[in-house]
């Protein structure tokens, strides 16, 4: 056949019409595919989570096997001081490796640095848990809410440096001539000026790296161990929110299911409340 | 506005390694050549701009007057991959021998488009120099502020709202705050990079006005694609092409009777 | 990490990733059943994952109109950003489940002659294992396949369009040249379900074991130090798995650096 009769063929024409309908409604189907189980385990959650949640939930401690009631007050509590240590130690280093990607992008360390947070962001959070184990619970003999948090923090930098990067990109450049052009340092500049410019999008990405710690499990299962006490000294196992979830929901009793699911609710909430936050802030800035 | 020159054609031929020549200038260059990226943008450029002048610097684009501007004050710091050759002299002194902070204090900028910064208010954008570098009391910056807004001609048009977002300006009075944020921090030369490019022509005539009456205190090199503006507001004329200096000459000179054959074809609209 | 294992790595030596053996009491360690789960749980992910990811990318880059397209990414990016355990909690309560009761009858029924499909339906195992690990990571190589697509200059398709060619034509072209990085993408992915521990201990049944039934309980890498790690008795175990975390870092660390040079191949060129 030639060409022109391959072409024009009207068989295949209608062959290749029907491949084009068939592929894209197999798009169609992927997306919808991967939508339904987010909207099923939202669902699920918010469904099973409402019904389970209660003013206890957040002030009680957790009950002995076998009685029913209690709430997860400490867990709430130690996520709240193990992210407050993560983020003590991944926001600032994370900001400051995100500042030097950006601002010294042309420099090989810039480019180092920048591999290494992309690979670091792709080591699992397990393997970072047995560094901090290594690192904070042998040295100190013990589980511990500063070996959970130091585990945290190693975690938040790659997310924290990406969007602090990225953020800084989109400063324009001529505001960085402006103010060097008025005789002000490049330090000076980066810190009051680029910074400032970019800030708030570094805070969602904060946010976002905050709301992604507190939902982390598998890095504390031997950092911060867990704990089902009102305990919040550093140098002692703390309870965790995710934590509390996994052993409640492992367990065989009812009761504890519905606890968990209730935690469950609580951090999907604050995924989502985070999420929108970021969505708004980025969507309105720079356009 | 008339041209300020109206005394006789100096000798043209003053050799710039004379010392006295070099700090009689406001800015005096000596085989200036910038390269980027190894290849040449601008090659041997010699020029001597007196105090208190306004010279204009036209030519094609991409001939490289930008780039000649912003090596004024060392801007291709910025720019990796950037080598300078050649010397630059500031009122006589070596503009290697400042750091940078120091020669950008000296030596002011203003750029094509308004880039006031978008976090602080008109205020703060006006005191900008002295905030960012911790200098200055509330009532020293309460004086910059008038004295400033005053002499860029903004002073009526935002004293009311002068806590207000320098974003809510429009482009024109932008443009008139980053001059003032310029002359606050009191520099000895301005350099202006295409400052009305972006603005309508009323904003224009009255960033034009503002650099004839800027003249008195200050020097001013600016880069300008419109050679109406040329003509009308500066005293000499340099005109680049291809990245070399053609000539450069009285304006009234330059736009009546060039010396080159090209600046005569470029000034008469023959190409560019 | 090296250090800390190095007891059970002069103990065991190469043996370590060829033994199926795994007990504690009597102090004998080898991987291989933790790292057979882990590669067949990841792979099968990745077999599932990849066409669903790569459809959703074209159409959100390609089919959808605009205002769809935000929506929808957004909602993609929130399933990325779900945390693990919730998944796992899911898995248990929901997916287990509806795989006893309804998807592994169907293809026992259908497909019973493959050995892969055969045996008891516990629910739990390594097939409802790489499901969940599927949808973890769709929001993965969805977000790469799309920048990947986006990288690619408009005027290549609209010169397929010019001759003729139907719209999965030219989108078909358009895969062809970014395949590059979708492979990355589809790494990136891989990676990710490698070292996914939560999840994957919830459901996976944790059965040190090799059996070709994709319904049978597995074990993972990383799911053996989760389970173990904590309550692990004497320094031998602690060693072991250590050296299991240590394969499972050196493992994701070679497959991560993979992905990203074939993504950075892509996107620097555009």
């Amino acid at each position: 056949m030639t060409a022109e009769k391959v072409f024009k063929n009207p068989a295949n024409l209608k062959r290749r019409k029907f491949v084009n309908s068939l592929m894209i409604f197999l798009c169609v189907v992927s997306s919808v595919l991967t939508i339904l189980p987010l909207l099923y385990i939202f669902i699920y959650t918010t469904q099973s989570g409402i019904s389970a949640l209660n003013i206890d939930f957040f002030t009680k401690l957790p009950k002995p096997v076998g009685e029913t009631g209690g709430g997860m007050a400490n867990a709430i509590v130690g996520s709240g001081i193990l992210i407050g240590i993560g983020g003590l130690i991944g926001i600032p280093i994370g900001i400051l490796g995100g500042i030097y990607i950006a601002e010294y992008s042309k420099s090989f360390l810039a480019g180092v640095i920048k591999f290494t947070t992309d690979v670091l962001s792709g080591v699992p959070s397990i393997v970072v848990g047995i560094f901090a184990y290594g690192v904070v619970v042998l040295s100190m003999q013990s589980f511990s809410a500063l070996a959970g948090g130091f585990a945290l923090g190693i975690l938040m930098i790659p997310t924290v440096t990406k969007i602090t990067e990225e953020m800084l990109k989109l400063v324009p450049q001529s505001l960085r001539e402006a103010s060097l052009a008025l005789g002000v340092s490049r330090w000076k500049t980066t810190l009051k000026v680029v910074l400032k410019t970019a800030s708030s999008g570094i805070i969602t990405g904060v946010l976002l790296a905050i709301a992604r710690a507190a939902g982390e499990t598998a890095p504390l299962l031997f950092t911060a161990f867990g704990n089902s006490f009102w305990q919040t000294r550093l140098d002692q196992p703390i309870a965790a929110l995710p934590l509390q979830i996994f052993v409640y929901a492992i367990s065989p009793y009812e009761d504890w299911h519905r606890q968990a699911w209730a935690g469950a609710f609580v951090l999907i909430f604050l995924v989502f409340v985070v999420n929108f936050l970021v969505r708004f802030v980025t969507r309105n800035k720079y356009s | 506005m008339t041209f300020a020159d109206t005394e006789e054609e100096e000798p043209e031929i003053e050799q710039a390694s004379d010392p006295s020549v070099i700090i009689k200038n406001a800015v005096t260059t000596k085989d200036l050549s910038v390269y980027f990226n190894k290849r040449p943008a601008i090659e041997n450029i010699n020029i001597k701009i007196k105090r208190n002048s306004v010279t204009a610097i036209i030519g094609p684009s991409g001939c490289g007057k930008s780039t000649f501007l912003r090596s004024l004050n060392m801007m291709h710091d910025m720019t990796p991959k950037a080598q300078v050759f050649g010397e630059i002299f500031i009122h006589g002194e070596n503009i290697m021998d400042f750091n940078t902070v120091d020669l950008r204090k000296k030596v002011g900028m203003v750029f094509q488009k308004p880039n006031p910064f978008p976090t602080m208010s008109i205020y703060e954008n006006v005191t900008a120099g002295f905030r960012l570098n911790g200098i200055g009391s509330r009532k020293e910056h309460d004086i910059i502020v008038e004295k400033n807004l005053v002499s860029a001609g903004l002073w009526d048009e935002v004293r009311d709202r002068l806590k207000t977002p320098a974003l809510s300006l429009s482009g024109g009075q932008q443009q008139r705050l980053c001059i003032a944020r310029t002359i606050a921090v009191n520099p000895e030369i301005i350099l202006m990079d295409e400052p009305t490019s972006a603005l309508d022509p009323v904003s224009s005539s009255k960033i034009e006005e503002l650099i004839y009456n800027l003249k008195k205190d200050y020097t001013i090199v600016i880069v300008t694609h419109n050679m109406q503006q040329a003509a009308r507001v500066s005293d000499q004329t340099a005109f680049f092409y291809t990245g070399r200096l053609v000539e450069i000459s009285k304006t009234r000179k330059m736009f009546t009777n060039p010396k080159e054959i090209l600046t005569e074809e470029y000034v008469t609209g023959k190409f560019g | 990490m090296f250090l800390d294992s190095s007891d059970s790595i002069e103990k065991f030596g190469l043996d370590f990733i060829f033994s199926r053996n795994w007990d504690p009491v009597r102090e004998e360690f080898g991987a291989l059943t933790f790292i057979y789960g882990t590669i067949v749980s990841s792979f099968l992910a990745l077999l599932i994952s990849l066409p669903i990811s790569i459809g959703v990318a074209v159409f959100l880059s390609e089919i959808v109109h605009k205002s769809v397209r935000t929506s929808l990414s957004f909602l993609i990016e929130i399933l990325a950003a779900i945390p693990s355990i919730i998944y796992g909690f899911w898995g248990i309560f929901v997916l287990a489940p509806f795989m006893r009761t309804t998807i592994q009858p169907f293809l026992q029924s259908v497909f019973g002659f493959l050995p892969f499909f055969q045996g008891t339906m516990y629910g739990t195992g390594l097939l409802t294992a790489s499901i969940i690990l599927a949808i973890m990571i769709t929001p993965i190589i969805t977000a790469i396949t799309r920048d990947v697509l986006k990288a690619i200059p408009v005027s290549q398709k609209e010169a397929a369009y010019a001759l003729g060619a139907t719209k999965w034509e030219g989108i078909k072209m358009a895969l062809l040249n970014a395949r590059s990085g979708i492979l990355g993408g589809a790494v990136l992915g891989l990676g990710r379900a490698i070292g996914e521990t939560m999840a994957v201990t919830m459901v996976i049944g944790n059965k040190a074991q090799i059996k070709a039934s994709l319904f049978e309980p597995a074990y993972t890498m990383a799911s053996v130090i989760a389970n173990e790690f904590a309550e692990a008795s004497g320094g031998l175990q602690v060693s072991s798995l250590i050296e299991v975390g240590l394969i499972l870092f050196g493992v994701t660390f070679i497959v991560n650096s993979m992905a990203r040079l074939l993504i950075y191949s892509v996107t620097r060129k555009a």
